[in-house]
């Protein structure tokens, strides 16, 4: 089958032009380095059923990063490739643009981004640039789908090395060619530019940064608990707990298939929290638990995302990021593993090292718990105050930075500093980010409800077979000499290699006081990822350096949740 | 004219980049985000303590660390 690549600069809209020609939903963002391994996806060319890869961007064929490697790697198994341009930044682009020419691939190119040029006053002539490289220009606005019919139209007529020049002379082509086409008239300073200078600047961008943490952290708080209060919960306790009530007389309130489907009856009562049944808690947890964190969580993210506003913080956060490694970039994995570690653990590719990447997968591992995770948390914590949830945060926040410097002492090598675009502000278009927000609240619940059920069926099998209670006795001198937490506490930890907001949930029926509680979260965060993330890890760092990381996580959770059993 | 690096420009100053002071890797490296001999750069913001200085050539705006800033020669219009 026929390939065809899209290629071009990073944050130039090429996973949003790949789903107007596939229909395959990729997650895009504004900021260089969304997209870190390549999607495929397929469409019809004529008669012709077509392969489409959705390469990372690159800004030149001679690649400085993982992702940019993965773009050079994939460029020779193409057939054709979609050169995408961001006709606000012709000149950069067009440096690709001749390199693609020169490689011997047939080119088309998306002239994309094309309403933003008029508001930046910026004029391009097309048809001129169209004659001068020899190859189809077909200007496109992506977001819209403006554009992209007369793009696939174009894609037959695309052609490969009908630009001559000199390696050693290309920017100097490319300066004629801009001169050429390009016109730029004067303008006004928009509110969105003034905005770009504030948040930058360290005088004024860090307050802001501040306020925006708080007030995203409120956001999420009273979305989520709204989302529960109103809509979850009273589904939940008015409407299924009856029909489980029905369901459990008809199973005589006992028995092993009552356990499994519904779980141990509190008081004679269902508990959804406590009951460990499939149906109960099975459902209970990742649906009027988690899942409006996670959505609340998700919606804030894809707006920061895309208005363009974190690689902003990146550059505010430069400087503490060194002290561990790292440079500012390296906030993008942590942030998105407060959502999930997953695609935390993938975007440690925007990093150029191994070192780096292997001290950011191993931090953001060990000290950033992700949304289902800290949802929990703070349905379990939550109502004996503030204090407790300061308690199992604040170490964290601790862990994370002592646990950084350490490693950066500790790992050999230099770590590079930062160097990255700074995307404009872009006012998020409401439809692509109700459909990223989509896809990745669909992604949670594919990914979550089927472990999530898996973990509370293995919960009461190994109870039934007295399997947690004898691994209980085993390591009662860890688990209860060291961390200060009941046998039984186990069993929380044997699931927390499946879900860690399972876990947390079976520390409840437990009956824990509140330092226990904090004590036993912390550890639950630190001490192992969960499966799914753990499974990305290796592919991400290699077996040698995931051992090195989890030894690391083992001991790090042990040692702090000892000190934690001291001090509280 | 004057001559200065990178992390000596005024925020809001602008210059042209005369020359880079680093191996061919570097050279590379920054030309590919359109910082290259002959370019007009304008300082947009610096960070306390070192850290990474953002400017803007042309239409776009590139956030760089301190030590790669400073082998970037500029002459000033005084």
């Amino acid at each position: 089958m026929k390939k065809i690549l899209l290629m071009g600069n990073p944050n130039v809209g090429k996973s949003v032009i790949f789903s107007r020609l596939t229909g395959v939903n990729v997650i895009a963002s504004n900021y260089p380095g969304t997209t870190v391994e390549y999607t495929r996806g397929y469409m019809r060319l004529g008669n012709e059923k077509v392969e489409v890869i959705d390469v990372p961007g690159t800004y030149s064929l001679s690649p400085t990063s993982k992702a940019e490697k993965v773009a050079v790697e994939m460029l020779k198994q193409g057939d054709l490739v979609i050169d995408v341009v961001d006709a606000t930044n012709l000149e950069r682009n067009l440096n690709l643009t001749l390199q693609l020419l020169k490689d011997g691939k047939p080119v088309v190119v998306a002239l994309n981004l094309w309403d933003e040029i008029r508001h930046i006053g910026i004029l391009i002539d097309a048809e001129k640039l169209q004659e001068i490289l020899g190859i189809p220009i077909v200007p496109t606005c992506a977001i819209t789908g403006e554009g992209i019919k007369k793009l696939v139209s174009e894609i037959p007529f695309a052609k490969a090395n009908t630009y001559e020049y000199e390696e050693e002379k290309r920017w100097e082509k490319v300066g004629e060619i801009v001169s050429c086409v390009q016109k730029i008239t004067h303008r006004h300073h928009t509110f969105l530019e003034r905005l770009e200078d504030v948040s930058i600047k360290s005088v004024t961008g860090i307050p802001l940064a501040l306020v925006s943490l708080y007030v995203v952290f409120n956001i999420i708080r009273f979305i989520g608990e709204g989302l529960i209060g109103i809509i979850f919960e009273p589904i939940f306790e008015n409407l299924w707990a009856p029909l489980i009530m029905r369901l459990s007389d008809f199973l005589g309130n006992q028995g092993f298939i009552h356990d499994i489907l519904i779980g141990k009856l509190v008081e004679g009562k269902i508990s959804f929290v406590e009951s460990l049944g499939l149906l109960t808690t099975g459902l209970f947890v990742p649906l009027a638990m988690v899942l409006p964190y996670v959505f609340a969580f998700y919606l804030i993210l894809s707006f920061l995302e895309d208005s363009g506003y974190l690689p902003r913080l990146a550059v505010l956060v430069d400087n503490v990021m060194h002290r561990f490694g790292l440079h500012g970039l390296a906030i993008i994995p942590m942030m998105l593993g407060l959502g999930c570690n997953v695609p935390g653990a993938m975007a440690t590719r925007v990093l150029e090292t191994r070192r780096e990447r292997f001290i950011s997968a191993t931090l953001m591992a060990i000290a950033v718990p992700c949304m289902a995770q800290i949802a929990m948390i703070f349905g379990l914590i939550g109502k004996y105050g503030a204090q407790g949830l300061a308690a199992v945060f604040g170490t964290l926040l601790v862990v994370w930075i002592v646990l950084g410097v350490l490693l950066n002492r500790l790992s050999k090598g230099e770590s590079p500093e930062i160097f990255v675009e700074i995307p404009p502000y872009r006012l998020p278009y409401v439809g692509a980010l109700l459909k990223k927000l989509w896809m990745r609240t669909r992604w949670f619940l594919r990914e979550a409800i089927p472990y999530v059920l898996f973990g509370v069926f293995i919960i009461n099998v190994l109870y039934s077979l007295g399997i947690i209670q004898f691994i209980g006795r085993l390591s009662a001198p860890v688990i209860t000499g060291i961390l200060g937490l009941p046998q039984d506490a186990v069993g929380a930890l044997i699931i927390g290699f499946l879900r860690k907001d399972v876990a947390v949930g079976m520390l409840l029926p437990l009956g824990l006081n509140l330092s226990q509680l904090v004590v036993a979260s912390v550890v639950l965060t630190m001490y192992f990822p969960c499966v799914a993330t753990f499974a990305v890890l290796i592919k991400e760092l290699g077996t040698k350096d995931m051992l090195k990381s989890t030894l690391i996580m083992i001991s790090s959770a042990l040692i702090i949740g000892g000190l934690l059993n001291l001090i509280l | 004219m004057e001559k200065v690096d990178l992390t000596q420009l005024e925020e809001g100053e602008s210059g042209v980049v005369v020359d880079i002071q680093g191996g061919y890797g570097l050279v590379r490296r920054l030309e590919s985000l359109g910082i290259r001999v002959g370019k007009k750069v304008t300082k947009v913001s610096s960070q306390f303590m070192r850290g990474p200085i953002t400017v803007r050539i042309d239409n776009s705006q590139v956030a760089l660390g301190f030590g790669m800033a400073r082998k970037i020669i500029i002459r000033v219009a005084k």
